[in-house]
């Protein structure tokens, strides 16, 4: 029998998306259903006055704060997030009233005037009085870490918000039926809706249905947004007691939904002569918009990979984020890792060019190895591959040669080495008790998982998977709809787990049923035995603890690896700076359908490529000015260059088939490599987006803030200790170890 | 409800003549959307900028989103309907990696369409710079249009090379890393190796552009559930 | 979309002549040629105007023919069709080489030369080379035709000396004597509006014109004068930073394009491209 498993087979989902029968929620409809619009606040803070409306409201459905059944509340993590502002407003664009009409346009003529007392807001993150939440990670004695260095290398590093900008804006269509309400949506995690809106409307798990529509992308913009819309769509169907249909246009979406956490992230780290980490000291600031969201985790994951995929024995990471006036920010692929991979990795770049070392090198000698300990005291496995990346994109590029043979010309190549955790931190998995189940049909086996495919191939992955477990043809698995009346809570389609959690979960099922079948026809078995459900929930790997308090512990079950080498041409009239070539060499455990993973790699190189260089979110009184597609510039085809993509596997012990995950890791190393291959050719940018304007004003390279310590320094304070240079020089060099010898070996070879 | 009496608007939708009483300054996008019942064409943006309204009309590549129908009389119009799923380049971009979200997918592939039978793959891109994909960095859709492009004709082999070359560059024919591991995909074997016992693989050529075959678009068993009850009756050709 | 689109009327003329008298007696009525840029105020709401009239079908407005020397360019030719054409590949190539950055290929579909000109925004990427060509802009109303040199065609921000009762009919291009040099810096490389765009015409007597610096396209005269004397690139550039008024916006910066229009000053007078 042909095994799936590795194969390029025919995407599950392929035929509907190419000839247009594929529904989104837009292609929707029910007989007698409304259109909405949101009211949203013009103001970033202040209490709200009044709220006037200046039209004719026959025909029009009205819902505001005191109209929500259950509680005011988005649900997610702390309870801070009203679905409809009452009292005060804390963002522009922040929802205060709804409506509904049977014609579209009523709804554009609808008249709302807001009268405010607005406050004094605050925007600027390091002036903000509130913290959401605030990490730190410790191991070793920094102050030995710097004692031992011979260069402190100092850097702050500034990301700005990226919008999703998903092709498809956010929708819902809510029906108002058997006494709760059905709701279809554009969405990626179908049980966080269902939660929210049975806290929102006030009714039992039973009567709240969650459906998701074809969605047309998601990035993690459709994580936890579509709660709140969903919300808004329900609580109109049930006051109209009508179906409701809420789809937001580009401009609205761009205005008031969830974006990127901006960071500043400061390094100062101290390294020996010969390029070793010793000591690194970072700090992380985030901000996280007017209210709380999910920005707790977002903080965890850039704080947990803010070092880099590099050892060093000192390390203390201080992160927070914090709140300003400004519409909350979210889940984007990556979720805070690309923000400290950025900083992490153009720092890297600063320490080589301080020390005068080949950004090759210098990664190769720093970079975690298996059986190496993070930060947090995760030993790695044999699955660690940051060497095996980082020699293949290397090679592959002909980085060494090009860098040499392009200096002093327009032309850079820039590297960055990246790692992923992939699934929920430390026991976020364990918390949330995933599950999903196989059920038998005639022809085969039915997918119950509340997985969503947004694009990525999920159901193809869980067909695959189960397909090859269970010894039956790919064809023979069908993936039922997320429909939260029909499947079971797999938790939400985030975080790289889709493939290695809940797929694991999948096979686990089908392992099962592959015994209970024994010789048996799915059909016969029916007939003889009645129909075979099973599921399986969660188990955590065996050995993975994680500490919640003192952040110790295996933060995340497996790491995949990345290299990108991204090739660039500068224009000196215009400062513009051109992507010409990506080479990128990506660990992932096991491509369980190749063709998908390239494509999430292609895709999440392409949508890193406008963070580094094009896409910026321009506030004006904190609002976005530049919310239109001619204003918010993301990469087209002629912005995009060819893409060079070879895919390792170093199978995971317990990911299904060795799978680990492949969604965001790719976005997280663009950025850094294309601000390194802009330092190649001499400016000094430490910020993204790297516009023609930010180069244009670029310092040159060598003006920054490295201190080398003078020779003069160091012999007088050796003197000061009564000891000659050469007695203080063996002082700070470590006691050689074997395993201290086995390691330059190694970085030797 | 009150109609107001509109002076119908005859234009050719996919072959069909069809005649619709609407607003004159209504977009042909809502049009074809919603009183032809035709929902494959897309709004993303309303502003002509991401092209997923892309429509053929009397033979050139349009956003939808920007032509009221009164302007669309008399025209003839083809939509991603309108290629009944047949068109070689429905098949390569379901199985080439062409289409992930979909979103983009029908507005990207009337844009292809309308380039012509054989372009390089500098015109493709210069052509399709007015689709905006945020799901493939367009690289599997380069790899879709070479492959339906050489199932056309082998006698097109010779131009097509550039296109199929670049799209062939990812792995084959380039310098593979110094590495003893195999430069292909594993081939399928029976049986499952157990994780631990595999060494790690470098999948230099993780996909090959079929030449000269494009496998059909696969309708069979197996495609996803949905769960999305009927459509509004569309209000239609009258 | 934000503007209701039911209430907005459509006029279909039969012919210009119906047009033009439509425009005369019945007006206010706004133009709708391509559409490429009036659907987007609408779907934004910022365009008011309720009542249009439909050129699309008036072919008396398509066509490029030369003659005696002038070539002369239908309102209603798309850039598509500009791309396309040889003769205007022969004679007026920067024209050609800014219909290919105007958008991508569904909008060159419909945008207009003539709806450039009267949408008239400081960023229209033609205006430039019709600057730079000194070309005439043919206006029509039912009782006149009239010929308005392009470079005092625009009196103001968007603000032009058409009357709403005419039309533009057609553009018209006397013989460029020169070598002819076209360049865009936008906000990527296609699909955009112009930080700065510039057309200019190398001869003794160059002739240079810029966009999105000013509030409406400009001609920069003392600069001219300034190379047309001998002037070094650089006392040009500082005489061209006088004659240009760029400012911040959400795109770019004042700074950034007093830089660039430098930049493509030198590469222009230079002769690299």
């Amino acid at each position: 029998m042909i095994r799936s498993v590795g194969r390029n087979v025919s995407r599950k989902d392929g035929a509907e998306k190419v000839d247009g029968t594929a529904r989104y929620v837009d292609d929707l409809s029910r007989p007698g259903m409304l259109h909405a619009r949101t009211i949203r606040s013009t103001i970033p803070c202040g209490d709200i006055a009044r709220v006037r409306l200046d039209f004719d409201t026959t025909g029009f459905t009205i819902v505001g704060a005191g109209d929500i059944p259950g509680r005011n509340l988005v649900s997610l993590i702390l309870e801070d997030q009203p679905c409809l502002a009452e009292a005060r407003v804390r963002h522009a664009a922040e929802p205060v009233l709804l409506l509904a009409h049977e014609d579209r346009e009523r709804l554009i003529g609808a008249a709302v005037t807001i009268d405010y007392r607005p406050h004094t807001p605050v925007f600027d993150p390091a002036q903000s009085p509130t913290v959401f939440k605030s990490v730190t990670i410790a191991r070793g004695d920094l102050d030995e870490g710097f004692r031992r260095a011979d260069v402190i290398v100092e850097g702050e590093y500034r990301t700005g918000h990226q919008e999703h900008l998903y092709i498809e804006p956010n929708g819902m269509l809510a029906v108002p039926e058997h006494g709760g309400v059905t709701v279809y949506g554009s969405l990626q995690c179908p049980y966080y809706v269902h939660k929210a809106l049975c806290v929102l409307l006030g009714l039992p798990a039973d009567r709240v249905r969650v459906v998701q529509a074809e969605t047309g992308g998601g990035f993690g913009g459709k994580e936890e947004y579509p709660s709140m819309i969903a919300g808004h769509a329900c609580l109109l169907a049930l006051k109209s007691g009508r179906p409701v249909k809420l789809i937001y246009d580009r401009t609205e979406d761009m205005l008031a939904t969830t974006k990127r956490h901006p960071s500043v992230v400061r390094h100062r780290t101290g390294v020996t002569r010969d390029g070793r980490l010793v000591a690194m000291d970072i700090d992380v600031l985030m901000d996280g918009g007017a209210y709380c969201t999910l920005s707790p985790v977002v903080l965890s994951r850039g704080c947990l990979h803010a070092t880099g995929p590099y050892r060093c024995d000192h390390v203390r990471v201080n992160g927070r984020v914090v709140m300003t006036n400004t519409p909350p920010n979210g889940a984007f692929r990556g979720f805070g890792a690309p923000q400290t991979l950025f900083a992490a990795d153009v720092h890297m770049e600063r320490i080589a060019e301080t020390l005068g070392m080949d950004p090759v090198r210098i990664r190769e000698i720093n970079a975690l190895r298996p059986g190496d300990t993070t930060a947090t005291g995760q030993v790695l496995g044999p699955d660690a591959a940051a060497l095996d990346v980082l020699r293949a994109a290397v090679s592959r590029s002909d980085f060494r040669r090009k860098r040499r043979a392009w200096r002093g010309t327009h032309k850079g190549i820039g590297l960055s080495l990246f790692f992923h955790g992939a699934g929920f931190t430390g026991s976020g998995e364990v918390k949330l008790q995933s599950k999903a189940s196989l059920e038998l049909t005639p022809t085969g086996v039915r997918v119950l998982a509340a997985s969503t495919d947004i694009g990525q191939g999920q159901r193809t992955v869980h067909a695959q998977i189960v397909a090859d477990a269970l010894g039956l043809p790919y064809d023979a698995v069908v993936v039922a709809a997320p429909d939260t009346a029909a499947v079971p809570d797999s938790g939400p389609t985030v975080a790289s787990r889709t493939t290695m959690v809940v797929g694991g979960l999948l096979k686990r099922c089908a392992e099962e049923m592959r015994e209970r079948l024994g010789r048996l026809t799915p059909k016969a078995y029916l007939k003889t035995h009645g129909p075979l459900v099973i599921t399986k929930a969660y188990e955590p790997p065996p050995g993975l603890v994680w500490d919640d308090d003192t952040y110790r512990g295996s933060a995340y079950g497996a790491y995949g690896w990345a290299c990108d080498c991204i090739e660039v041409e500068h224009d000196p009239v215009t400062s513009e700076v051109r992507p010409t070539r990506v080479t990128t060499a990506q660990e992932i455990g096991k491509a369980i359908f190749p063709l998908g993973a390239r494509g999430q790699i292609e895709g999440g190189t392409a949508q890193g490529l406008g963070y580094a260089l094009l896409e910026e979110v321009v506030l004006r009184d904190g609002a976005m000015a530049n919310a239109q597609l001619t204003n918010y510039i993301v990469p087209t085809t002629l912005d995009t260059p060819p893409m060079d993509v070879v895919l390792v596997e170093k199978p995971y012990a317990h990911g299904p088939y060795g799978a680990k995950g492949v969604g965001e890791m790719p976005f997280d190393g663009v950025a850094p490599a294309v601000v390194n291959a802009i330092r190649s050719l001499g400016f000094d940018v430490r910020d993204v987006p790297a516009t023609p304007e930010r180069i244009m004003e670029a310092p040159p390279i060598g003006t920054g803030d490295s201190r080398l310590r003078p020779v003069a320094e160091r012999r007088a304070s050796a003197r000061q200790a009564g000891l000659g240079i050469r007695e203080a020089r063996r002082t700070k060099r470590p006691r050689t170890t074997p395993s201290a010898r086995a390691r330059r070996k190694a970085v030797r070879s | 409800m009150k109609r107001p009496a509109f002076r119908p608007i005859v234009l050719t939708v996919n072959g069909a003549r069809t005649a619709v009483r609407v607003p004159p300054m209504k977009r042909l996008l809502d049009v074809l959307r919603e009183d032809c019942g035709l929902t494959g064409t897309k709004e993303g943006c309303g502003e002509g900028e991401c092209g997923a309204c892309t429509v053929i009309l009397d033979g050139r590549a349009v956003n939808a989103c920007l032509i009221p129908i009164g302007q669309a009389a008399g025209a003839r119009v083809t939509t991603i309907e309108g290629l009944k799923g047949r068109h070689r380049l429905q098949a390569a971009f379901a199985n080439l990696g062409g289409a992930q979200c979909g979103i983009c997918t029908p507005g990207m592939i009337l844009a292809a369409v309308a380039l012509g039978p054989r372009p390089t793959l500098a015109q493709v891109r210069t052509g399709l710079a007015g689709n905006i994909c945020r799901c493939t960095g367009y690289e599997g859709i380069y790899r879709a249009i070479a492959a339906a492009r050489t199932a056309r004709s082998r006698k097109a082999a010779a131009s097509s090379q550039k296109l199929d070359a670049r799209s062939r560059t990812s792995a084959e024919g380039r310098k593979q890393p110094k590495s003893r591991l195999p430069a292909e995909a594993p081939r399928a074997k029976a049986g499952v190796p157990s994780p631990e016992s595999r060494p790690s693989t470098v999948l230099g050529a993780a996909l090959s552009v079929s030449k000269g075959r494009v496998p059909p678009l696969d309708r069979a068993r197996g495609g996803p559930e949905r769960v999305e009850g009927p459509k509004a009756p569309s209000r239609s050709r009258s | 979309m934000r503007t209701a689109l039911s209430p907005l009327t459509l006029r279909q003329p039969r012919s210009l002549a119906h047009a033009l008298r439509l425009l005369r007696d019945e007006g206010p009525l706004t133009p709708l040629a391509g559409c490429t840029d009036v659907f987007v105020g609408l779907n934004f709401g910022t365009l008011g105007d309720r009542r249009f009239l439909n050129l699309w079908p008036l072919d008396q407005l398509r066509g490029i023919e030369r003659r005696a020397g002038v070539l002369r360019i239908g309102a209603l030719t798309t850039y598509t069709e500009i791309i396309a054409s040889a003769v205007v590949g022969r004679h007026l190539p920067m024209l050609v080489a800014a219909s290919r950055e105007i958008g991508a290929v569904q909008v060159q579909n419909r945008g207009t030369l003539g709806g450039n000109i009267a949408n008239g925004s400081p960023a229209g990427d033609t205006l430039p080379v019709l600057a730079a060509a000194e070309a005439l802009v043919e206006l029509r109303s039912a009782d006149w035709t009239r010929k308005v040199p392009f470079t005092a065609f625009y009196t103001g921000y968007r603000v032009s000396v058409r009357r709403s009762d005419e039309l533009v009919t057609a553009i018209e291009f006397p013989e460029v004597a020169g070598a002819q040099w076209f360049r865009k810096v936008g906000t990527r490389a296609a699909q955009s509006i112009s930080k700065v765009v510039m057309a200019g015409v190398r001869a003794a007597r160059p002739r240079i014109a810029l966009g999105s610096v000013a509030p409406t396209v400009v001609r920069v005269p003392r600069t001219e004068e300034a190379l047309a004397a001998g002037a070094t690139i650089a006392e040009a550039q500082a005489i061209l930073q006088e004659e240009i008024h760029p400012i911040d916006d959400i795109r770019s910066t004042a700074s950034y394009r007093r830089r660039v229009a430098a930049n493509l000053l030198a590469q222009f007078w230079n002769g690299s491209d």
